[in-house]
């Protein structure tokens, strides 16, 4: 080999072919591609073959057929007279909620406990250290038997439910509370909510960019509160002021009327939550601990108050470290949902667990689930990068 | 690269093998192995739950201990996997389980869709509801609004949702997987009925209620709202195997029509009569057509016991259950136990 016509592949010396790096490299590409396809085709052929010869019924006909089971706890119209797709549809919803509301609720108290254990008060930032050291090194399935068995050992049955201003009821069957009855006005209050939120934003740029400006300081905070409140309330007294509630009442077995928290779900939720932002809080940490301490000098320097070093200097900075880890704290929470099967919450798996049964047919449900899985990931690491992105430093 | 090569070809050849076996015999497999795998449910009292020795014992349990006697002339050749009411179904198309023993009620739908077979019945059951003496509730009809424990992809849930439809009445489910996990949440008071098949009822009423609460302070409602005749499954594919378990019970139902027990047998086997004397391989034949051994029923009924004694040790009077043998009465009885002859 001519050390000399390294970099020019005009001069390259004549190798035998099964000595040439390029050729054995794309050989070797080949047979294993070509063995992960026949391996591919040997499980698939092989699967299929001993479905047919077993009898095993096939196929995804039985998702129109009627399920025939009934679900505790339902986002939509629901009943055993529905068909299978339907029910896996409700399982998926359920999975959906549990996780959307873990992922809100663990990334504030996450937070919250991560800035927590880097204060200078000994105290809390001892506590904040017992929290995370708590409950990341017990499973979570520990966590949620116990939850579980708290809240249906610990709470009186529905006739003897503790009852705040005879209107919320606390009980082993959940909690009841009163809900505003079906009006029109509703829906108008809800656009004009979200007509709020988007002037904000709007209020918030203008703000920012005048403040860039003149440095007049405008209180968006205040004025966006204003909006977001404001509006829907100006709609609901303009629409007559409905006021007419469904209130919990015993009848029977149980209460009827009001709307419910189930103890599942509850169980569920508050499980994920704390069990999810014990990590959460130690990314954000991790996040501020990787600035450079000048910052926060620098910025003490200006005179920010250490709320204000924190909400304008340290945070910005350290989301583009805590993002990437959080994406992955998030795609967690979404798929520990699915112990949900333990403490009986009527989740995807679940759902589709039952289908199983009924059915015999493991196989396609078995690809339900993962594809429903792998669209809800996909979805919230799609989001995770984009927002990634855009607070990515730009360097100019 | 070349050891993932390797590995790769490692893989595929670990494939094949495992293909293969799958294509063989049941029976031979079992014989090979030297045991029997049995799924069984995760706890029933007095169907298949551990003793204070720690021994699985029950009705269910039963039945392995008669096939394993029937296959190797010895009752305790046999391995438990207990499997909850999901896992079950699984579990034997996989091939992970020889004989599934779990209380499972035969239906049209799984004997047909699973790739499976039931082979006898070998107890009519019937659901039930069990509810707490105080609620003051006396019959099911009065059950409208409440909230009732069942376990999931059960014959039970199906039956409880078509029974609440039938009468135009609603209930919110709880539904959990495990056994141990839904008797706790009823216990506790999470659901005002606990809903399974009556034998299962009256066997958690007996074994499972925690103190300071009493047996008594629990009732089951006179409602059976459906027929569950529970039955031992096999894989299609192997005849031979599901002749035996299917041969097995009609042996212990045949025993006990006799006369039979495990305390005569030695001396039945002196019997002059020529259907006792078939039934026990002294006149033999009939063990040989199975592709057992001609003293099979002999081997069973001496280490397991007829129908009757079985019934008796583990459900009937001898047990904590103590539950009526019902319809599971010989036809001689009144009952529906009936064995085809064994000639």
């Amino acid at each position: 080999m001519a050390v000399g016509s390294l970099g020019s592949s005009t001069t390259r010396t004549k190798v035998a072919p099964w000595n040439d790096p390029v050729i054995r490299g794309w050989v070797f590409q080949i047979v294993v591609v070509g063995l992960v396809g026949l391996l591919a085709w040997f499980l698939v052929s092989n699967t299929i073959e001993n479905l047919q010869r077993q009898k095993i019924a096939s196929g995804f006909s039985y998702l129109h057929r009627e399920a025939g089971f009934e679900i505790g706890d339902t986002m939509i119209a629901y009943s055993p007279a529905s068909t299978y797709a339907r029910a896996i549809f409700v399982g998926m919803l359920n999975t959906l909620k549990v996780a959307v509301i873990g992922i809100f609720l663990s990334t504030i108290l996450g937070t919250m406990i991560g800035v927590g254990r880097l204060s200078p008060n000994w105290l809390l930032a001892k506590i904040c250290e017992c929290y995370v050291e708590m409950f990341r090194n017990v499973p979570l399935l520990l966590w949620l038997f116990l939850i579980y068995k708290l809240i249906s050992e610990a709470f009186p049955g529905p006739r003897q439910a503790i009852n705040v201003l005879n209107s919320f009821f606390l009980s082993n069957r959940g909690l009841y509370a009163p809900v505003p009855l079906a009006d029109p006005t509703y829906h108008w209050m809800g656009i004009a909510f979200l007509i709020g939120v988007v002037a904000t934003v709007f209020v918030k740029r203008w703000a920012k960019k005048r403040q860039d400006a003149t440095g007049q300081p405008f209180p968006t905070i205040k004025t966006g509160i204003g909006l977001i409140v404001g509006l829907p309330v100006i709609v609901w007294l303009l629409g007559g002021a409905p006021h007419h509630m469904s209130w919990p009442h015993l009848k029977g077995f149980n209460f009827d009327g009001g709307i419910v928290i189930q103890p599942e779900f509850t169980a569920l939720l508050i499980g994920l939550v704390l069990y999810t932002s014990a990590f959460v809080a130690e990314i954000v940490r991790s996040g501020i601990l990787a600035l450079h301490k000048g910052q926060s000098e620098a910025a003490s320097a200006l005179g920010l108050s250490r709320g204000q070093v924190m909400r304008l200097v340290l945070l910005p900075q350290a989301m583009r470290l805590i993002i990437p880890p959080m994406t992955s704290q998030y795609l967690n929470i979404t798929k520990n949902s699915s112990l949900a099967i333990a403490i009986g919450y009527p989740d995807l798996v679940a759902a589709v667990n039952v289908t199983i049964n009924q059915t015999g047919q493991a196989i396609e449900n078995i690809l339900i689930i993962m594809a429903a899985y792998l669209s809800v990931s996909l979805s919230i690491s799609a989001f995770m990068n984009w927002y990634n992105k855009r607070i990515a430093l730009r360097e100019r | 690269m070349r050891s993932f090569v390797l590995a790769a070809a490692v893989g595929v050849a670990a494939a094949l093998a495992a293909g293969n076996a799958f294509a063989g015999k049941d029976l031979d497999a079992i014989k090979a192995r030297g045991a029997l795998i049995c799924g069984v449910p995760t706890g029933i009292a007095g169907f298949a739950a551990a003793d204070s020795q720690g021994k699985w014992v029950g009705l269910d349990i039963d039945v392995c201990r008669a096939v394993s006697t029937a296959i190797f002339g010895e009752s305790e050749k046999v391995k438990y996997v207990p499997l909850t009411s999901q896992q079950r179904f699984t579990a034997l198309q996989s091939g992970e389980v020889d004989l599934l023993s779990n209380n499972t009620t035969v239906t049209l739908q799984r004997d047909t869709a699973l790739g499976l077979d039931f082979t006898a019945i070998t107890y009519y059951d019937g659901q039930g509801f069990l509810v707490p003496r105080k609620l003051g509730v006396k019959s099911a009809k009065e059950l409208d609004g409440a909230t009732i424990c069942v376990a999931p992809g059960t014959t039970t849930e199906l039956n409880l949702a078509d029974y609440f439809r039938a009468n135009k009445m609603t209930f919110k489910p709880v539904v959990i997987e495990k056994a141990e996990e839904i008797r706790a949440a009823f216990y506790a008071g999470r659901c005002d009925v606990y809903t399974t098949d009556v034998s299962s009822l009256a066997a958690t009423r007996a074994a499972n209620v925690p103190p300071p609460a009493k047996p008594e302070d629990f009732i089951i409602l006179p409602e059976i709202i459906s027929k569950e005749p529970l039955g031992p499954m096999v894989r299609h594919g192997d005849n031979q195997f599901a002749d035996i378990i299917r041969w097995t019970q009609f042996a212990m139902l045949e025993a006990e029509e006799y006369g039979i027990t495990s305390g005569n047998v030695d001396e039945m086997v002196k019997s002059e009569n020529p259907t006792i004397k078939r039934i026990l391989g002294v006149t033999p034949g009939m063990g040989k057509a199975l592709g057992v051994d001609d003293r099979w029923v002999y081997n069973i009924i001496k280490q397991v016991g007829n129908y009757g004694e079985s019934y008796d040790r583990h459900v009937g009077p001898h047990s904590l259950l103590k539950i009526d043998r019902g319809v599971n009465r010989l036809w001689t009885q009144g009952g529906l136990q009936y064995a085809p002859p064994i000639r």
